[in-house]
């Protein structure tokens, strides 16, 4: 090949770009805290662990499909309820827990893709609104075909207890955390190479990335689909935490508490899915100890909704890109970016040799 | 002529319209391996849209392409797969990715990766700022950049529209350069008549959406037609 002459001399960068630490490594560590953790709290923390690491897996998927692909979706928590009672008729006819969990993921990964399809056509408001007939459609589907999925009443799941002198808390801690640490671990690298990068061209430019050979519709559809099976498993960990499924464990309000947890975590990160899924357990369980102690029932039910509200604007205004985007400025960082108002979405940014 | 029998990309009458407009009407073109053709005419001659066709982005109504002598009917996300790659008259950048994974988006060939994405933005002199976002460059290097995309894929034929828009005398000369020698076939779509008067082997001159010319350089310079078409009819 010919080369043309460079004008000024480049020196050749080593090239890792950002420090990247080993998902695996991680998520490790993370296995190993958690499980210290399961020893040491008591049963309703455990079990409030345990829901966090449920909503893990929903935030993880949710995170991909709207952080770096771009696509909205109002739609989550129809998906998760999907799944739930998928695990349900599963676990009530089947008694396999394992069964019923892959036969969840299968389920609303197929429904996922079929919304996929269509949502892969649609953008801005226009999916948003395609995936908000989803969260409305499929709650009432269950009182349409009210014998198979009993109304408003909704299933019981009838799980048989944990093997031993494992508390039942402990147990779906460790369920829940073990799904949640798989899907984080796929996911993650799942998004580090091409199909990240894919993901992320197609957020920001469809006719960019066409051009550069990318195949929008798909990855659009891909990245719906490995959303789905996320949402479909968290769905089906919820069913098995509450022993029970309804409609309404799955409100509409569950899809936009859901999206707002993930942006004030950090959209597009997966720790940001990790705060968000803390913070979907923490916030409300605060806001009804605050209710509680104020004695007033009907704060209890809107308090939460308040508190998200609250911390969402307040989050956005100190840290547009959420709380996983913040650093602790080192000495030399902050040598670096002065006081600039980007510095706090690409902290890494680097300018010189400019023309 | 070339000896090869319709090696390259050619178009065979293409006619475009859209509703009444008659953006392109009977275009013929053909683009032999390694040749530079450039593609000019006034605003609204129906340069970008010949683009469009090539890219799918545009179908037409009447007419043919073909590549390499086979019927082609172009998808854009397709093009890469084979071996066309298209720069936009913007700039089409990722900017939630950096410069260096700005291109490596481009880099789609088989056991290739970061190595081959530094070597095209090395060779458009944009190495230094691989780790950047693109929106905090000026929009000279975001040019570069988009160019290393489109060269990091290794095309066999480059298409660039408008590469020079906006750029100052040093770095169109510096285009002009990267032209001349990247070894594959480029079609190029421009305003600056220098660049492409300096670069091109062939020029298609456009109006209304008619083919009004073609020929080298030289042909194009002395055309009657070609001047009437810029500066008006003379009275």
């Amino acid at each position: 090949m010919t080369t043309v002459a460079i004008p000024e001399k480049v020196e050749r960068r080593r090239v890792p770009t950002r420090r990247r630490v080993s998902p695996l490594l991680v998520v490790l560590v993370a296995a190993a805290v958690i499980a210290v953790l399961t020893y040491t709290l008591p049963p309703f923390r455990n079990y409030q662990l345990a829901t966090i690491g449920a909503y893990l897996c929903v935030t993880a998927g949710l995170t991909v499909l709207t952080g770096l692909n771009g696509q909205l979706s109002l739609g989550h928590g129809a998906l998760m309820a999907t799944g739930a009672y998928t695990l349900a008729l599963m676990q009530n006819r089947f008694d396999m827990l394992v069964l019923g969990l892959a036969a969840a993921i299968v389920v609303t990964t197929a429904v996922g893709a079929i919304i996929g399809l269509a949502a892969a056509r649609l953008r801005g408001p226009y999916l948003a609104g395609l995936t908000l007939a989803v969260a409305v459609v499929v709650p009432s589907i269950t009182s349409t075909f009210d014998e198979t999925f009993n109304s408003d009443q909704g299933l019981t799941v009838a799980l048989e207890p944990p093997p031993g002198t494992i508390g039942v808390e402990q147990w779906q801690a460790w369920l829940c955390w073990g799904a949640a640490l798989v899907t984080v671990l796929l996911l993650a690298y799942a998004i580090r190479g091409r199909f990240g990068r894919d993901l992320r061209a197609v957020r920001d430019d469809e006719t960019a990335a066409k051009l550069a050979g990318v195949g929008v519709a798909r990855t659009q559809v891909l990245a719906f689909v490995v959303s789905s099976a996320c949402a479909g498993l968290a769905g089906a960990l919820f069913a098995v935490l509450a022993q029970s499924v309804s409609p309404g464990a799955f409100p509409l309000t569950l899809s936009l508490f859901l999206l707002m947890a993930i942006v004030i975590g950090g959209l597009g990160r997966l720790s940001g899915a990790v705060i968000g899924a803390f913070l979907l357990v923490a916030l409300p369980s605060v806001a009804q100890s605050i209710a509680e102690d104020a004695g007033s029932q009907r704060l209890e039910g809107n308090l939460a909704l308040t508190f998200f509200g609250v911390v969402l604007v307040v989050v956005m205004l100190a840290a547009p890109g959420g709380l996983a985007s913040l650093r602790f400025p080192t000495k030399q960082a902050s040598l670096r970016f002065p006081t600039k108002k980007a510095s706090l979405r690409f902290p890494r940014k680097k300018q010189k040799g400019q023309e | 002529m070339s000896t090869h029998v319709e090696q390259g990309l050619s178009l065979h009458d293409i006619t475009v319209r859209f509703g009444g407009l008659v953006a392109l009407e009977d275009v013929s073109l053909r683009v032999s391996p390694g040749r530079v053709v450039g593609v000019i005419g006034p605003n609204g001659a129906g340069k970008t849209t010949l683009f469009n066709v090539v890219c799918g982005f545009a179908v037409p109504q009447s007419g043919s392409i073909t590549l390499d002598g086979k019927a082609f009917s172009p998808k854009p996300h397709q093009l890469a797969r084979h071996g066309i790659a298209r720069t936009l008259q913007g700039v089409g950048q990722f900017n939630g990715m950096t410069v260096l994974e700005n291109v490596l988006v481009g880099v789609r060939h088989r056991g290739a990766g970061t190595a081959a994405a530094y070597e095209a933005l090395e060779r458009c002199g944009v190495a230094d700022v691989a780790d950047a976002y693109p929106a905090s460059l000026p929009n000279a290097r975001r040019k570069r950049v988009e160019l290393a995309r489109a060269l990091a894929s290794r095309p066999r034929i480059l298409m660039l529209d408008e590469p020079a828009g906006g750029l100052d005398g040093a770095e169109i000369d510096w285009l002009a350069e990267l032209i001349k020698a990247v070894d594959t076939t480029v079609l190029l779509v421009e305003h600056h008549m220098d660049l492409v008067m300096s670069v091109c082997d062939e020029i298609l001159v456009l109006d209304f959406g008619k083919p009004i010319a073609l020929g080298s350089p030289a042909e194009i310079r002395a055309d009657d037609k070609v001047t009437e078409a810029y500066l008006g009819t003379a009275a």
